[in-house]
């Protein structure tokens, strides 16, 4: 507490150049997109787990829009996934084949039933809120599992009709067409949440997820902020829903099971929080191993999961993303 | 209430507040004038926090009215009381612990000034935000501190960006709760003497036990106690008024 008389240019701007580099692009990013990227090109790679790899990844990221920037937990962000991927599955069985029109859609559905949903749960915080959110999944999944003659039950919604992308590509059987198109689309909705995670409404989010009481006395619109972001991840997650089914040319209820809510929280635990790419990395280590364990041991493959977490836990307890910072800002300062 | 200088700026009519079957005020009618830097003592419970949250909004009175310049507000949102005009500050460190400071006080102009609606815009961009934040950084001694995560700072400079949070709204009323809490003497002195500058063109009401602040920043002090206002008087009247002495300060 000196008096002050230091210059403020100077700090000034730091301020500035603080926040610029925020928005700056980092090289770890650069050549995360480029290696994505790339792989479509490595030859006899086995694009179509690529492919779940990154739409996973998409829906990781939509969950951590919800948890890592605004502190809400869900249990039951699968029904968003699953809303978007009936809904695409629907406008394709039904003659709407264009895919970029359909997931638009799908997403914007999901956005609309997260919006209804945000404004239920925009009060509701804490155990409650998981609660809430997994009754929620469980409602729509018995839903669709028990209407068989409107969504093909556990058999699946069959005879989805996918046009070629923009009337030139054609989703092939080696899944070419499908990792780009999948890749494309997580690649801009990234882009946008990267913008919206910069923003002065991003700010805000992580302002209420530290300090909820603080923020009302800003004057912070909380509850339509939490509505908001809400929506946001909800449309994120259909969307992911959406290009699963275009590219599978299938949805059925697992799409929306209390099974996959529990998976993407996993992965986005293992991967880390409130950094957009952590969930990118524990889809590709969760999608991995459940690839690699599941020849080795068809049955037990949950088992290899359960303990990765148990020593998730014990060395990288912020996941892996988190973790892998420390270490490189570490190796910086020596 | 004609000529808006001599008016209160705010005002608590018949306050009556209860939890349960804990009344902590009767009837408080409480007046505060425009300008003034107002100091409420009193003892442990005498309801000074609750009278700070009826004013912000946390709470609501189970029966009365709180007029901010002349207009009921009972009924209104917290939110709306900020933008009203209403700051505070919290007895008890309210910070965004993983936030630095610089980020924090950019997340409170931000609200102010409207700017944190959503938008794909990059906070970079917000070159006024930015400019301010940093401003008030200096004026408060944190410019050294501006990009140190909050929860690593030292507890007087916690304090110091409890207040700042609250100076950068720019209130009409700043209703600062024991701003000196945990402070040592000397950083409870500094903070008011720089509190008088920064503060010179806004009402304040603060909470403090620290007679000697008390006594030397306020110009108006008004003694709480068992939920009714006791005496309202300069410094110089409290000091020497005699039930004063006997509930307060215990001589």
């Amino acid at each position: 507490m000196s008096t002050i008389t230091e210059p403020a240019t100077a700090t000034r701007t730091l301020a500035n150049q603080y926040f610029a580099g925020l928005a700056r692009w980092s090289i770890w990013e650069i050549l995360f997109w480029a290696a994505l990227v790339g792989l479509f090109f490595v030859p006899d790679a086995n694009l179509p787990l690529y492919g779940q790899i990154v739409i996973w990844g998409l829906f990781a990221m939509s969950l951590d829009l919800l948890l890592g920037y605004r502190g809400i937990p869900s249990l039951g962000h699968a029904a968003f996934f699953g809303i978007g991927g009936y809904a695409a599955g629907y406008l394709g069985k039904f003659g709407w084949t264009e895919p970029i029109s359909g997931l638009v859609i799908a997403a914007l559905l999901a956005g609309i039933i997260g919006w209804l949903t945000g404004r239920l749960i925009q009060r509701v915080s804490g155990i409650a809120l998981l609660m809430v959110t997994l009754g929620l999944n469980l409602i729509l999944y018995d839903i669709v599992h028990r209407q068989s003659g409107l969504t093909g039950g556990d058999d699946g919604l069959q005879g989805i009709e996918i046009a070629p992308v923009l009337g030139l590509f054609r989703f092939d059987i080696f899944g070419r067409t499908a990792y780009l198109y999948a890749l494309a689309i997580t690649f801009v909705l990234f882009l946008v949440a990267r913008a919206l995670v910069k923003s002065p409404f991003g700010l805000a989010l992580l302002g209420a997820r530290e300090n909820p009481r603080r923020m009302i006395m800003l004057g912070a619109p909380l509850e339509r902020d939490v509505t908001t972001v809400f929506a946001i991840a909800a449309a994120f997650a259909g969307a992911a829903g959406a290009v699963l089914t275009q590219t599978t040319q299938f949805v059925s209820p697992t799409a929306l099971s209390f099974q996959r809510s529990a998976d993407v929280l996993v992965i986005l635990i293992i991967g880390g929080t409130g950094r957009l790419y952590g969930g990118f990395v524990g889809a590709f280590v969760f999608l991995f191993l459940r690839d690699w364990l599941a020849e080795l041991s068809p049955v037990y493959w949950y088992f290899w999961i359960g303990l990765l977490l148990v020593v998730m836990v014990a060395f990288f307890r912020n996941g892996i993303v988190p973790s892998l910072e420390t270490l490189v800002g570490r190796l910086r300062r020596r | 209430m004609t000529d808006p200088q001599n008016s209160p700026i705010l005002e608590a009519r018949d306050l009556h507040m209860a939890f349960g079957g804990l009344v902590v005020f009767e009837r408080l009618n409480f007046a505060l004038g425009r300008g003034e830097r107002h100091a409420i003592i009193g003892p442990n419970g005498a309801g000074k926090t609750t009278f700070v949250s009826l004013v912000t909004g946390l709470l609501r009175p189970t029966s009365g009215d709180v007029l901010f310049d002349g207009r009921v507000i009972t009924q209104e949102t917290p939110q709306q009381r900020v933008k009203a005009g209403i700051a505070r500050t919290f007895q008890i460190n309210s910070l965004f612990k993983a936030l630095n400071p610089l980020a924090s006080l950019v997340i409170a102009l931000a609200q102010r000034d409207g700017r944190a609606n959503v938008s794909l815009r990059s906070v970079s961009r917000e070159r006024k935000l930015i400019d301010e934040a940093n401003e008030l950084l200096v004026k408060f001694g944190l410019a050294g501190d501006a990009l140190t995560v909050t929860e690593t700072l030292p507890y007087g400079k916690q304090r110091l960006l409890e207040v700042a949070l609250a100076f950068a709204l720019r209130p009409q009323l700043l209703l600062l709760d024991e701003p000196a809490a945990g402070l040592s003497t000397a950083q409870g002195h500094e903070l008011f003497r720089q509190l008088a500058v920064l503060t010179a063109d806004t009402t304040v009401l603060f909470i403090e036990h620290d007679m000697n602040l008390v006594f030397r920043y306020a110009d108006r002090v008004s003694v709480f106690a068992a939920g009714a206002l006791v005496v309202q008087g300069t410094p110089d009247q409290i000091r020497t008024h005699a039930r004063v002495r006997e509930v307060y300060l215990g001589t």
